[in-house]
């Protein structure tokens, strides 16, 4: 193919451009015609001038520069000719925005041009001054607009209405010189320039809240349009597919809705009209789903009475259902923005919306999934959970973490049940750790404390989930935690909830080298498998050795961490074997965001609601509570939810006096510390229930601290072993323990334990003490709570 | 308001290139590069729909052409699919079944027909006939005596 020399005409060129085989031939070809063009532009009129500029401007849309070019743009405008004139303000559109100086030089052109007696050429001006007028540019030539807008031909006036919209968007205060124009433009027949009148009073009524107020009364006007278009018979001149003038319609619709907006008497006047499309507008095409959503936009944005709101909401419902995906995806954005406001109505379509997490399309998956977890309650948790696990083991990977951080908060506020809480959790840890978040692991830690009749049923999903697979982190941390601090409960076999199961001191040993060992696990990780492994050493009996074995070989581990340890619990082994059961005993309940909870994280308070740890126990009744409180053997003061109280000075009461259980406030009673008044020196019975008795004596050494002893014993026939005192105080207040006399309260109180406590209160602020009874009776471990 | 219009073919190529607000040369670039990327790596049966910063993008393929459109949040999506598709007809009635090397030979046309159709970033004219009979008037203009005498070779 022939390529010609250069000021080959327009599309001549542009066929020598696309038929250049390489990069390098075509910049070939464009130098050369540039190189002509901008000798053409030097020299005087020569009748070529239009076309040569439109070949500049078809290089510059190639991504060459054209700059050069701009000052033509510039003569071509101020050309008397028609075709000079097109392509010179089609060049100034492309060429000239309001950020070249050269731009300012057209102000004048337009303004002649804007009185051509041509309407072909005022067309041009005003289509470029709306397209790149600067704001001086604007303003010198407001006034020329705003004569346009009253008086010309229909052609004038809806391109001067558009005008006037971009000279109040580049000068905000023009807005007041248009309104008045505005206004009349309504009553104006022609479509076009109703149009342009609606979209320049929608510009005033969003810039200017006092035009507002003043063009809410077109509201009437407005309903009357409105009415003509969809009642009105076929018109072929605004025909879409059976819709009269849809782009108009919505234009209105979209008026209405501002000027509707927190507007009672304005919302009534087009209440009917607005239910009336709702109903009358043909939903099989596009176009007629594009006036419904924005009638639904406008009803769900006004004052609108409720049956047209459910009207509205249904519609979005339909358009879930509808086979175009277009509109599945407007319904679930609209449905998401309402699902605050009109949850009751959004619920009735939580079917279709859940049927929605299959869609094909991500946009609407997405979608879906946001919805779905909107609608959650506590009335349908089982049932959405359901579908809620099942997309998230086939959802797309750019939303698991999402899904599964919305299943956590789902399931913690509305789990049933605790079992079905940590089986939910677990689940989503399976099919997907590797996308939660950090906090999971110490969450779901916390939540399994408080769950204590389950630790049996935990310890041994959790070790089954290990041996199946040891990949997914946050998974396997849990369960390394759990078999060190359950691993008892797993190696006794057997358990109300799961299949029985023989697990020996070896399997469960394996296991943990197993994550120990494996390239899999994370640093983090192994360091839970080495803890755990290391806990196990008080709750087996056989391989304690083995356990000695591989703490020693970690001793010299490459990881930092690990290694130390490993070291201390070497230690442990050695030199403090004696402390090896307290250090590596049963943990409390985790109170949730107390300092122990989540690292690096502590909260104002040492600790906030207690709540009683439910026991299973044949023996002692349970007191009486509320059916919805937990069952608690030894509860002192009747109610699980008081608040920590400041409490007056008070003296204890005398030993042997029955304790009251009653909701009282503050707990009188058993104020310990109030303050710094003397307290009774001979021990007071603070506790005295079910066979365990624990009174309390108190020397003051100073002004500000004081020594407090506590001693246990046990009435009872059978032996208390594991028992262990521990306290809690304000913060300012500083506590030694020093160590017990010992941990097992023989039966018929053959032996006593005592405790000292010295308080230090240098702030002198009130005192409140919680203190807890860790105990082990007739095999059953409880925590107790003496709060105060 | 509606931002920018870009038409692209499906090798990313453009052939047309509207916008509605004043932008560098730098910044008008990176958005065709972000446009053309993300459209054309859409799956088949996908929504017509994205987001892209504070816009919406509506995007259609008619042939070979990819029909790009941004507008703002407030504005209507169904409703902007449909200005796409009269502009699209407004092609194909003035060029007689547009096809891509339509608009690529006579891009000014293209330019002067959308100039009929949209203006400032809002819908200018609603009625089809209208729109058309005002090009057809336009380029009659351009045929007059006067013109005639200096008529270049396009």
């Amino acid at each position: 193919h022939v390529v010609h020399g250069p000021n080959l005409p327009l599309q001549e060129m542009i066929r020598a451009i696309r038929s250049a085989r390489t990069q390098c031939e075509e910049r070939g070809v464009i130098q050369r015609e540039c190189a002509a063009i901008r000798a053409q532009f030097r020299q005087a009129d020569n009748g070529g001038r239009s076309h040569n500029l439109a070949k500049l401007l078809y290089v510059h849309m190639l991504g060459y520069p054209a700059h050069f070019g701009q000052m033509e743009c510039v003569r071509m405008i101020a050309s008397p000719r028609y075709s000079e004139k097109r392509v010179g303000y089609l060049g100034a559109m492309m060429l000239l925005d309001e950020k070249q100086d050269a731009s300012l030089l057209i102000t004048n052109s337009i303004k002649n041009d804007l009185s051509h007696s041509s309407q072909y050429v005022q067309s041009l001006a005003l289509c470029t001054l709306a397209c790149m007028g600067s704001a001086e540019m604007c303003r010198d030539l407001a006034p020329e607009i705003d004569r346009l807008l009253r008086a010309s031909n229909s052609y004038i006036k809806k391109k001067a209405a558009l005008c006037a919209v971009h000279i109040v968007r580049k000068v905000h205060d023009l807005g007041e010189l248009f309104a008045p124009a505005a206004r009349s433009l309504l009553s104006e027949k022609n479509h076009g320039v109703l149009h342009g009148a609606v979209v320049l009073i929608t510009e005033l009524c969003e810039r200017n809240p006092e035009a507002l107020e003043r063009f809410r009364k077109t509201v009437p006007d407005l309903v009357q349009i409105m009415k003509g278009l969809v009642i009105s018979g076929y018109s072929p001149e605004h025909d879409v597919a059976g819709i009269s003038d849809p782009f108009l319609q919505v234009r209105i619709l979209r008026l209405l809705r501002i000027l509707g907006h927190n507007n009672e008497a304005a919302s009534d006047a087009m209440n009917d009209l607005l239910a009336q499309v709702a109903t009358n507008t043909d939903s099989t095409k596009t176009v007629g789903n594009a006036v419904l959503y924005e009638t639904v936009l406008t009803v769900l944005d006004i004052k609108s009475e409720s049956g047209l709101r459910v009207l509205a909401v249904n519609i979005l419902g339909r358009f879930l259902l509808n086979n175009d995906r277009n509109i599945r995806y407007i319904a679930m954005m609209s449905l998401q923005k309402i699902v605050g406001t009109d949850h009751i109505a959004v619920q009735r379509h939580r079917g279709t919306i859940v049927d929605c997490l299959k869609d094909p399309d991500a946009s609407v998956k997405r979608r879906a999934l946001e919805l779905s977890l909107a609608l959650v309650s506590a009335s349908n948790i089982r049932s959405m959970m359901k579908e809620l696990l099942i997309f998230l083991s086939s959802c797309p990977l750019e939303l698991r973490a999402q899904a599964a951080s919305g299943i956590f908060n789902a399931a913690e506020r509305y789990a049933p049940s605790q079992r079905w809480h940590i089986d939910t959790i677990l689940h989503v840890l399976t099919t997907a750790g590797g996308d939660v978040r950090d906090e999971t692991v110490p969450n779901l830690i916390q939540l399994i404390t408080t769950a204590s009749e389950l630790h049996c049923y935990t310890v041994h999903k959790l070790y089954r989930a290990l041996l199946t697979d040891i990949s997914q982190q946050s998974l396997v941390q849990v369960a390394c935690w759990c078999i060190g601090e359950y691993g008892d409960l797993l190696l006794k076999g057997d358990c109300q909830e799961t299949e029985p199961v023989q697990v020996t001191e070896n399997d469960v040993l394996d296991a943990l080298e197993t994550v120990l060992q494996s390239h899999m696990s994370s640093p983090a990780t192994r360091g839970f498998a080495l803890t755990a492994t290391m806990k196990l050493s008080t709750r087996i009996t056989d391989n304690v050795d083995r356990i000695r074995s591989i703490v020693s070989i970690y001793g010299s581990c490459i990881d930092v961490e690990l290694q130390q340890r490993a070291v201390e619990y070497n230690a442990l082994f050695k030199k403090y074997d004696h402390m090896r059961a307290a250090v590596l005993e049963r943990m409390p309940v985790i109170e949730r965001n107390s300092p122990g909870h989540t690292n690096g994280e502590s909260s104002g308070e040492l600790v906030k609601e207690v709540q009683p740890v439910k026991v299973k126990e044949g023996d002692a009744a349970p007191t009486q509570q509320p059916a919805n409180q937990v069952c608690d053997l030894l509860d002192l003061l009747g109610g699980s939810e008081e608040p920590l109280k400041p409490t007056s000075a008070q003296s204890g009461p005398a030993p042997g006096q029955p304790i009251n259980t009653s909701n009282s406030s503050g707990g009188d009673l058993l104020d310990l510390l109030g303050g710094l008044e003397p307290v009774a020196f001979t021990p007071v019975t603070v506790y005295e229930k079910n066979g365990v008795t624990l009174t309390l004596s108190c020397e003051k050494q100073s002004d500000s601290s004081m020594t407090v002893t506590l001693t246990a014993s046990n009435s009872t026939d059978s032996d208390i072993s594991s028992f262990t005192l521990q306290a809690a105080v304000p913060k300012s207040v500083q506590l030694h323990m020093k160590a017990p006399s010992g941990d097992s309260l023989p039966a018929h109180g053959t032996a006593k334990v005592t405790q000292t406590v010295v308080l230090n209160n240098p702030n002198k602020v009130g005192m409140h003490t919680h203190v807890k009874l860790a105990l082990t009776f007739k095999a059953h471990l409880y925590s107790l709570y003496v709060r105060k | 308001m509606m931002r920018f219009l870009l038409l692209f073919s499906r090798q990313g190529k453009l052939r047309l290139q509207k916008w509605f607000t004043p932008m560098s040369e730098r910044e008008k670039k990176k958005i065709i590069r972000d446009m053309t990327t993300m459209v054309l790596s859409r799956q088949p049966r996908s929504c017509n729909f994205l987001h892209w910063k504070d816009l919406k993008i509506i995007y259609k393929r008619y042939a070979s052409l990819y029909f790009c459109l941004a507008i703002e949040n407030q504005e209507n999506e169904l409703l902007a699919l449909e200005v796409i598709h009269r502009y699209v007809e407004l092609l194909d009635k003035y060029f007689g079944n547009v096809c891509e090397l339509d608009i690529i030979f006579n891009f000014e046309k293209a330019y002067f027909i959308l100039d009929e159709f949209l203006m400032g970033g809002e819908i200018q004219e609603t009625s089809k006939q209208i729109v058309n009979r005002c090009i057809e008037s336009s380029d009659m203009l351009q045929e007059t005596m006067e013109e005639y005498m200096s008529k270049p070779a396009f």
